[in-house]
């Protein structure tokens, strides 16, 4: 065999060149199975009790400064977590309600409207009837945001005009509060 | 005459390694693992009209989007389909309190370090890498996910950018008459999207 028939090896080495191992490396992604615990599982539980390095007390009121920001952000947070069943206008004909799943109370109810923040807060971590908990979904932040934003809700179906600072009305001011 | 025969076998051999490498069955486009449950995205997001983050809850704060436990699934679950001989396997893991093996359908290399908060929290769409997934009734690989599809965006992520509430919809379009690059430029400047340079670093992407 001539020297030059070598070189036609080359192309049939550089097929060689790709290294599986690279690309699958002997350390665990997120949530990967792995044999360093008994369950197999390379994403370890957090025990129960654990404190976040930054987590602050279980506050009882809303934490977070009302303003268009916080509710901005606690409508998106609604709109994902809570929207599909309570509905995005919180009366409870959400789509997977319309799915059947039991309704849930409007959140226009005297009763709601009567309720403090702490409640909704506990109903969101811990669930209520049919509805899971959302305390691993749900991180305190947020939580606090989607009650301020429920309570804009609620206010939007009874608001009056006089709650309206004076120059955001809509409507043209006369001067005079409107009967 | 055996060099002409050797020179038309390299380019032979070339040429197959090319297709090779380009082959779906290299890059895995259009591959679909079989999962423990057959989830059917179109159903829960383009049909039920979920948002991604229902269920990937942790795609804003984390590095990886986040498998849902089947916790998740059932929170619907416990009350709809729930003597569905499919659905057996979720409550089957809750019980027994054993995780689902769903088997990932986007598996980038070990070398390159991906961060989902990173992109859907300056523009960039779900839609960029996952495709219409509100289509699929399977989930679906849908991009090569080489490192020239990264780099098509990092060299002018303009075109793809997306104002921060369409990052999590399926088939957002610029309204009519918007010049789409001047709109991604503008959402550049909004989000400090750093400069070309930076997004085409090797560390950026190879720490």
């Amino acid at each position: 065999m001539k020297y030059w028939s070598w070189w036609l090896l080359v192309p049939a080495l550089l097929c060689g060149c790709e290294q599986p191992d690279m690309a699958d490396q002997p350390r665990l992604e997120t949530y990967e199975t792995g044999a360093a615990f008994n369950d197999g599982l390379a994403a370890r539980p957090v025990p129960e009790g654990t404190v976040a390095r930054d987590q602050r007390p279980a506050a009882t009121e809303n934490p977070l400064p009302i303003n268009a920001e916080t509710l901005a952000h606690g409508r998106e947070q609604f709109d994902v977590f809570c929207a599909p069943c309570h509905g995005r206008n919180g009366r409870g004909q959400g789509v997977i309600v319309q799915r059947g799943f039991p309704a849930p109370p409007s959140l226009h109810r005297p009763r709601l409207r009567r309720a403090g923040d702490r409640h909704f807060y506990q109903v969101i971590r811990d669930g209520h009837g049919a509805m899971y908990a959302y305390a691993s979904r749900v991180p305190e932040d947020q939580r606090w945001a989607i009650i301020a934003y429920i309570r804009s809700l609620q206010l939007s179906r009874n608001a009056r005009l006089e709650d309206v600072p004076r120059d955001h009305r809509p409507l043209p001011d006369t001067g005079e509060d409107p009967p | 005459m055996a060099l002409i025969l050797a020179f038309a076998l390299v380019v032979v051999m070339v040429a197959l390694g090319a297709y090779y490498f380009q082959s779906p069955y290299y890059s895995g486009v259009d591959r679909t693992p079989a999962q423990p449950v057959p989830f059917s995205h179109k159903h829960h997001v383009g049909e039920l009209g979920l948002d991604c983050r229902y269920c990937h809850t942790s795609v804003e704060q984390s590095s990886f989007a986040g498998v849902p436990e089947s916790e998740i699934c059932m929170t619907c679950h416990s009350q709809l389909w729930t003597n569905a001989d499919m659905l057996a396997p979720v409550r089957d893991s809750l019980r027994d309190d054993k995780p689902l093996r769903w088997r990932r359908v986007h598996d980038l290399p070990d070398y390159v370090r991906f961060d989902h908060s990173a992109h859907v929290n300056n523009g960039v769409p779900c839609e960029a890498c996952h495709g219409r997934v509100d289509r699929m009734p399977l989930t679906t690989q849908k991009k090569t996910l080489f490192m020239q599809f990264c780099l098509d965006c990092h060299r002018n992520p303009a075109p793809r950018l997306r104002p921060p509430d369409a990052v999590f919809e399926m088939g957002w379009e610029a309204r009519r008459g918007v010049d789409r690059q001047q709109l991604g430029e503008r959402l550049m400047a909004r989000y400090h999207t750093p400069s070309t340079e930076r997004l085409t670093d090797c560390s950026l992407c190879h720490q």
